[in-house]
């Protein structure tokens, strides 16, 4: 085991000092900043402070962690105090989907949105009770370490580390796209560019010093996100309230916004398109009237999330880094509540925007909107301005439809809605750069760890010496990274809906099979490795299928009206394939020749399934439920399979159970089944 | 005799840390505060929010209580319940004496 050397670490025994002091030291740069500003220094200068600055703060962190020692590349030594976990732990978790993407989606879901505030802090409860304080008695370096000594070694490893790398990758592409987006826009250059300048900041962190830089690292990241998300809102609320405390005072404004959509559907406007015309209202559709689709997909999609938390390998991983059972505990106490300081702040966000630009601009003469909104009618990488201004009816004043925002604008726009300093702008670019680059050093680490540790030295070559593992670990890091960059690149996709993906895979793959290692004893290898394959396939599938290919997904689980409403979208979409658009309208001219799927009666179990254009596809739903939230079907029938298939395989050894007895106590070592999954 | 899966050893070299009868007992005092957490989850993440339409017709300082409960009540709770769960389960572990050696 990794026993910390007799001398003490003047690092760590000097933690609070050092990082007091590099949030001091971040305030004065600011407040320089801020200075430089009045004395005319151009804004595109203090942007580039603000992004290279903080960036050579992470490499020096990054540089000076370096390390050779297997111990303090895989956990940091397991060192890391539990307050200092959880904030790292907090930025690892905190990407550029909740720094930019989370206020603006509230903005236009209202009530709906919340399913990602709720989902996105819940999961810790299940981290803190089923598994972290387990994971760490067991102490190795990788969750998959603990699959392949729990359930007899190779397989549960491999199926375990095929979740693990779909999961983490999907997230990891979500991330350098977001990283793209804020450096293209800071630095301007082109996205390509943008998206390797950005690889190189997250890979100077991660290189070298493994799991102790990056967790060093993310530290700091999260002092000048939480700053960066804390110090607009705060400002914006005494513009509005006159109070300094935004998580407080927005009720005021949801109040105001209530009533100015109210008035505003007295005067026969409806709101654009995306955007809910009922801010606070709970489960309801475009009318404003119960929706059971609306309810069931937002629990659906809590639960998912949820489950997703307590089974990302990243996020795990960080809880196998504190010194000891009792500190992973308090270890994600202090996570969520450094990741509930962002997302408790984020409805206040997106109410304060909404009710400025509710109140002061709908109404007002096109010709004279103020310069921010200006400022931002320029082009995204969607196609549309950012901010788009649609006069539907060419009267010349806005209307409520007219004002098109998008979601990721409304947190990076608020210091200029607010009227604030450009200086502030600069701050929550720095802000999102953190929080992006430290979620795409956590997630990239955990890949390469899963590829150099899990796949290499246990399942390949078990002799391969120290040297050579760290090696091949961070040669494997630039791969993946440059893989990762490279998709990035070229899918460009919605990243709010990339990340929800991942949380439903890593739900399915492996929540069922980590928890009942601990808590049902009798869970036997055989069982594990079933409800795994299970859990992840279906899911997957579930994904692929419906999203790809909806209509013949509905051929199989619907019924000839759902068949025919699918086919009638599919042949009516500008963006499907030639051969599609074809046999679609084949359906449609043939409709009394369709039969009822296969399968139909399953598709009408619950609620009727149907179909629904997104994303320009055709997308089908299994019982109306979005497959974001895919991870409803996979968990249970995981749970399920791994019960059932414990009953008729032999029980696990004597020495399993011994195994399992010792991760259950915090007291003492463990005693593990096979002795080749100990750690050196 | 049951079947069993093969193990490496099957006999264990070393012996356990803690005596069986008190694992047993420890364990049956954590599973019931881990079935109290998962009810406290259970409530604040699913169970209220399904009377978030009754609840919005109550305002508190503007807040509609239904949005307040999923934007900010739910939230505090899961805070609050984690400190505690982590406060709780080390004087369980302190009870039995089965915390680490320091």
């Amino acid at each position: 085991m990794a026993t910390p050397s007799g001398t003490r670490d003047p690092f760590l025994s000097n933690l609070n000092k050092i990082y007091l002091g590099y949030t001091g030291g971040f305030a004065v740069f600011v407040v320089l900043l801020a200075i430089l500003e009045q004395m005319g220094v151009p804004d595109r200068i203090i942007g580039y402070l603000f992004v290279f600055l903080t960036i050579g703060v992470y490499a020096y962190i990054g540089i000076i962690s370096r390390t050779a020692q297997v111990a303090e590349y895989y956990v940091a030594g397991r060192k890391v105090p539990a307050i200092y976990n959880g904030m790292a732990t907090g930025s690892d978790w905190m990407s550029a989907a909740s720094f930019i993407g989370m206020a603006g989606s509230l903005y236009a879901l209202g009530y709906g949105g919340l399913a990602f505030i709720l989902g996105w802090t819940g999961g810790y409860m299940l981290v803190a009770i089923l598994l972290a304080p387990y994971l760490r008695k067991f102490g190795q370096y990788t969750v998959p370490d603990f699959l392949g000594a729990r359930y007899g070694g190779n397989l549960a490893r491999a199926i375990g580390v095929t979740v693990l790398l779909t999961a983490t990758f999907v997230y990891v592409v979500a991330q350098i796209v977001g990283v793209g987006i804020i450096t293209q826009r800071f630095l301007d250059v082109s996205f390509a560019v943008a998206v390797f300048l950005g690889l190189a900041g997250i890979l100077v962190c991660s290189m070298l010093g493994g799991m102790r830089a990056v967790t060093w690292t993310q530290v700091a990241q999260y002092i000048i996100l939480i700053i960066a998300y804390l110090l607009p809102a705060i400002l914006m609320s005494v513009k509005v309230t006159g109070v300094p405390v935004p998580q407080l005072m927005y009720g005021f404004a949801l109040e105001r916004i209530e009533g100015l959509e109210e008035a505003m559907r007295a005067a026969g406007q409806a709101p654009p398109p995306g955007v809910t015309g009922f801010h606070t209202a709970p489960f309801v559709g475009a009318n404003g009237q119960f929706n059971m689709n609306a309810a069931v997909n937002f629990f659906a999609l809590v639960f998912s999330l949820m489950v997703g938390t307590a089974a990302l390998p990243h996020i795990l991983m960080r809880y196998f880094t504190t010194p000891s059972v009792r500190e992973a505990r308090a270890s994600v106490a202090w996570s969520l509540f450094f990741i509930f300081l962002l997302y408790f702040t984020a409805p206040a966000y997106a109410a304060f925007g909404k009710l400025e630009i509710y109140q002061n601009l709908i109404g007002q003469p096109i010709a004279s909107l103020p310069d921010w909104v200006r400022n931002w009618q320029i082009a995204s990488p969607y196609g549309t301005p950012w901010i788009n201004i649609v006069d539907v009816n060419n009267d010349g004043i806005l209307q409520w439809n007219e004002f098109r925002i998008h979601a990721d604008v409304v947190v990076l726009a608020t210091p200029e809605i607010a009227g604030l300093p450009y200086v502030i702008a600069g701050l929550v670019a720095a802000g999102g750069l953190a929080a992006a680059l430290s979620t795409a050093d956590g997630l990239l680490l955990a890949l390469a760890n899963a590829l150099s540790h899990d796949v290499y030295y246990k399942m390949i070559n078990r002799n391969a010496p120290t040297k050579q593992r760290l090696i091949i670990s961070r040669i494997l890091l630039l791969l993946v990274a440059v893989l990762a960059a490279y998709t990035a690149g070229n899918l460009g996709a919605d990243i709010l809906f990339l990340v929800a993906w991942a949380f439903s895979i890593a739900a399915a793959g492996l929540f069922a099979a980590l928890v009942m290692g601990v808590w049902y004893k009798r869970t036997t290898n055989a069982a594990a490795c079933w409800g795994m394959a299970v859990g992840y396939l279906v899911t997957f599938g579930y994904l692929l299928w419906t999203e790809f290919a909806g209509l013949s997904f509905l051929e199989v689980f619907g019924t000839r009206d759902q068949i025919l409403a699918a086919a009638r979208q599919a042949a009516a979409l500008p963006q499907a394939s030639a051969e599609l658009k074809a046999y679609a309208a084949t359906l449609v001219g043939n409709a009394g020749e369709i039969r009822d799927g296969a399968l139909s009666w399953l598709g009408q179990l619950v609620m009727p399934s149907d179909s629904a254009v997104l994303r320009g596809r055709v997308v089908a739903r299994l019982w109306g439920i979005n497959n974001i939230s895919g991870a409803i079907f996979g968990v249970p029938l995981s749970f399920f399979t791994i019960w059932a298939v414990s009953q008729f395989t032999a029980a696990p050894s004597k020495a399993m159970q011994d195994f399992i007895e010792d991760i259950r106590i915090p007291k003492g070592g463990v005693r593990l089944a096979d002795t080749r999954e100990a750690v050196e | 005799m049951p079947l069993v899966e093969p193990g490496q050893n099957t006999q264990s070299s070393a012996p356990p840390a803690v005596d069986p009868g008190v694992a047993r007992a420890y364990w049956s005092k954590t599973s019931s505060l881990m079935w109290t957490v998962m009810a406290i989850w259970f409530l604040f993440g699913f169970v209220v929010h399904l009377f978030a339409p009754s609840l919005n017709t109550i305002h508190v300082m503007g807040f509609p209580l239904g949005f307040w409960f999923a934007a900010q009540g739910s939230l505090v709770a899961f805070v609050v319940g984690l400190f505690w769960f982590a406060k709780r389960q080390n004087r369980i572990d302190e009870e039995f004496g089965v915390q680490e050696d320091v």
